[in-house]
């Protein structure tokens, strides 16, 4: 993985330098709120609904060992001894204090991770594929990419105040498992032309109060131009999106405002007038931060392991989770193991301290020194050798972290809502509960089979409601906490945002209405038809009578 | 309707509640009440004091029940998990019903 040199050393200590400053000032009542608010969420820090909360980036979800044990070091020393990983491939803290804050930042500092950029109207943390470097369908690894973005971006002079907030996802594999199509720019490597990788830029794309699917603006980028295309893009956004209504301030509502051809007119005029050697990154410069992202070496193993066969045959409970938590790695002997922090009963996404450190005990014994973050909110060892896997799955059943819940209903997107965040307009966290406990059994998922379930607190759509098969969205009806049930949404290839399927639940009768939900998909699903082809085939109406018909 | 005025503190964001004695409490049981307009108003004098001290950020008055036995009721949903301070790190808890 990438490590910092010295220049980044330095940057960061001194932004934790500057910003013990100014908390100082704050404590002193040399700044007021007003002029600190902007000054904190500069470096991640939310005042919220209970307390302070720090948003601290991960870099394309990418964890070490000693990452993950400082981080449960901080929760335990300065928090309440658990964090939230959240729908950026983010850790946040949600009961920090202020006056700790730039001990922490020092504390991030000293495993080269900070918070800078994790909030504010500039470009946010880049994710990934958390399957980088051990899918079978990759074409490239994205890591490398996602860097060199991140080290473009931070504190870019011309992007640091943009009319809203910018969000980048990169994937690199046949399967789009990082939501590309709702960010503000949404990256995949594909094959081009003449059989050298390259980009395709989707542009415009995004969840909030206006849900759009990106559109592309580029089907062939050459990888040498990524910087100065990706500025191009920033300066037509900076120059033209809207800064009069915050609500209608993100690229999407000017791309969908220009139209698709207009906006790739103005961005590929600036791109015609653009010095590309000045602003496209060095090949030495590429290389060089190639060289982090070198693959791990994965000793040979064995492709077949007699014991797991055997335990599949004879535990159906690690049959189960090995059926939907273990997937291919690209060498054979190996394979990607996800970590499910959607134990029934739990917060989606939580994970203790000495979760953190356990984790990154297992990245050591058996991960090859590396933990993922995926923004469905679960762990990863990307490359674990087939022959250790029983191995690891003991220690995690004995943890309470080996639920075979990946990609099936249990594996719900949830955002914080109104248990912690000062924009909800209801809860999410115990209605997730509510549908797991419903779900608990895993017959009954394995009946419904992949299905993803996203539930957000309010319109601000951090819990992807729009992009899930199911999507949840708490509203305030008067003082009621009224659920929302969008149909149809899907985060990967040929996506789509989901539509609103009748009037909302109250809260009690949500977990009923999933039921019923997936009821009315069994009943109509031809053999081996997905929940969205399903939707696709026979749209709203039967669903629509199953849930309101004898209203 | 009753109400009483809370904050978050500067120092850890903690939520809390003006109390009787002009202090800042964390428990809402010991939040002073104002029962009109008027009472209101002078809590948040005092409220607006304390920000300028740099004791609390962000205070704003919220209504209140108060049960038989005099013990204040928050009325939202949003108070409600705002007074109970809790966090939702255990397994299979829930105090505000659904």
């Amino acid at each position: 993985m990438y490590r910092y040199d010295e220049f980044d050393h330095a940057f960061v200590n001194e932004r934790v330098a500057e910003f013990r400053d100014q908390v100082e000032r704050r404590l002193a009542g040399q700044l007021t709120e007003e002029e600190f608010r902007p000054l904190r969420l500069r470096n991640g820090l939310y005042l919220q609904l209970h307390a302070y909360m720090l948003r601290i980036a991960i870099p394309y979800g990418v964890l070490s060992p000693r990452q993950l044990r400082q981080l449960a070091m901080i929760g335990r020393k300065w928090d309440r001894g658990y964090g939230h990983f959240t729908t950026r491939q983010n850790l946040q803290f949600n009961w920090v204090k202020l006056v700790d804050i730039p001990d922490v930042l020092a504390a991030l500092a000293e495993v080269e991770m900070h918070c800078i950029q994790t909030s504010g109207n500039c470009v946010r943390n880049v994710t990934a594929d958390p399957y980088a470097a051990a899918a079978v369908d990759e074409l490239e690894d994205p890591r490398a990419w996602c860097e060199i973005l991140r080290q473009w971006s931070t504190l870019h002079p011309e992007f640091s105040w943009l009319p809203r907030k910018f969000k980048i996802a990169i994937s690199g594999a046949a399967e789009d498992r990082a939501a590309t199509a709702f960010h503000d720019i949404g990256l995949r490597i594909v094959r081009g032309p003449n059989g050298e990788n390259g980009f395709r830029v989707l542009v415009g794309g995004g969840m909030g109060r206006t849900p759009y699917v990106g559109q592309e603006i580029k089907s062939f980028l050459p990888k040498e131009h990524l910087l100065s295309y990706i500025e191009s893009i920033l300066r037509v956004y900076n120059l033209h999106g809207r800064r009069d209504n915050i609500h209608k301030a993100r690229i999407k509502i000017l791309v969908n405002a220009l139209g698709i051809d207009k906006f790739r007119e103005d961005v590929e005029a600036d791109w015609e007038a653009t010095h590309k050697d000045a602003i496209d990154l060095p090949e030495d410069e590429k290389r060089r931060i190639m060289s982090y992202f070198a693959p791990p070496e994965l000793p040979e193993r064995p492709a077949r392991d007699e014991a797991l066969a055997a335990r599949r045959e004879s535990d159906p409970a690690f049959a189960n989770w090995y059926k939907h938590n273990v997937l291919p790695h690209r060498v054979p002997g190996y394979a990607s193991v996800v970590i499910s922090l959607k134990e029934p009963g739990r917060t989606p996404g939580d994970a203790s301290s000495d979760t953190m450190d356990f984790v990154a005990d297992l990245t050591e014994r058996f991960g090859h020194n590396e933990a993922r973050v995926n923004y469905t909110q679960n762990l990863i060892l990307p490359h674990v050798a087939r022959a250790d896997i029983l191995e690891l799955y003991e220690e995690l059943a004995g943890a309470g972290l080996a639920t075979g819940n990946n990609e099936l209903l249990g594996d719900m997107i949830c955002c914080p809502g109104l248990d912690y965040c000062n924009l909800a307009n209801a809860r999410s966290i115990p209605i997730a509960k509510e549908i797991a406990k419903r779900f608990e059994d895993p017959a009954r998922q394995e009946e419904i089979g992949k299905l993803r379930l996203n539930m957000s607190g309010c319109i601000n759509a951090c819990g992807h409601h729009h992009s899930g098969n199911i999507g949840i969205l708490g509203v305030d009806k008067k003082g009621t906490e009224l659920y929302q049930i969008t149909l149809g949404g899907n985060p990967k290839d040929s996506a789509s945002v989901g539509t609103i399927i009748g009037p909302g639940f109250r809260a009690e009768a949500v977990p009923q209405a999933i039921d019923t939900i997936v009821d009315t998909y069994i009943d109509n699903r031809h053999e081996g038809e997905s929940f969205l082809e399903t939707w696709r085939r026979v749209g709203a109406a039967p669903f629509k009578e199953a849930l309101y018909g004898a209203r | 309707m009753p109400s009483v005025v809370t904050a978050n503190r500067l120092t850890d964001g903690i939520v809390v509640y003006l109390a009787a004695d002009g202090q800042w409490t964390e428990q809402i049981a010991n939040a002073r009440v104002a029962d009109d307009e008027a009472e209101t108003k002078a809590l948040e004098a005092i409220a607006d004091n304390a920000v300028r001290e740099r004791l609390v950020v962000g205070p704003y008055p919220m209504a209140v029940g108060l049960k038989d036995d005099g013990a204040i009721d928050p009325l939202s949903v949003r108070e409600r998990i705002r007074a109970a301070h809790r966090t939702t790190l255990t397994k299979d808890w829930y105090d505000v019903p659904l």
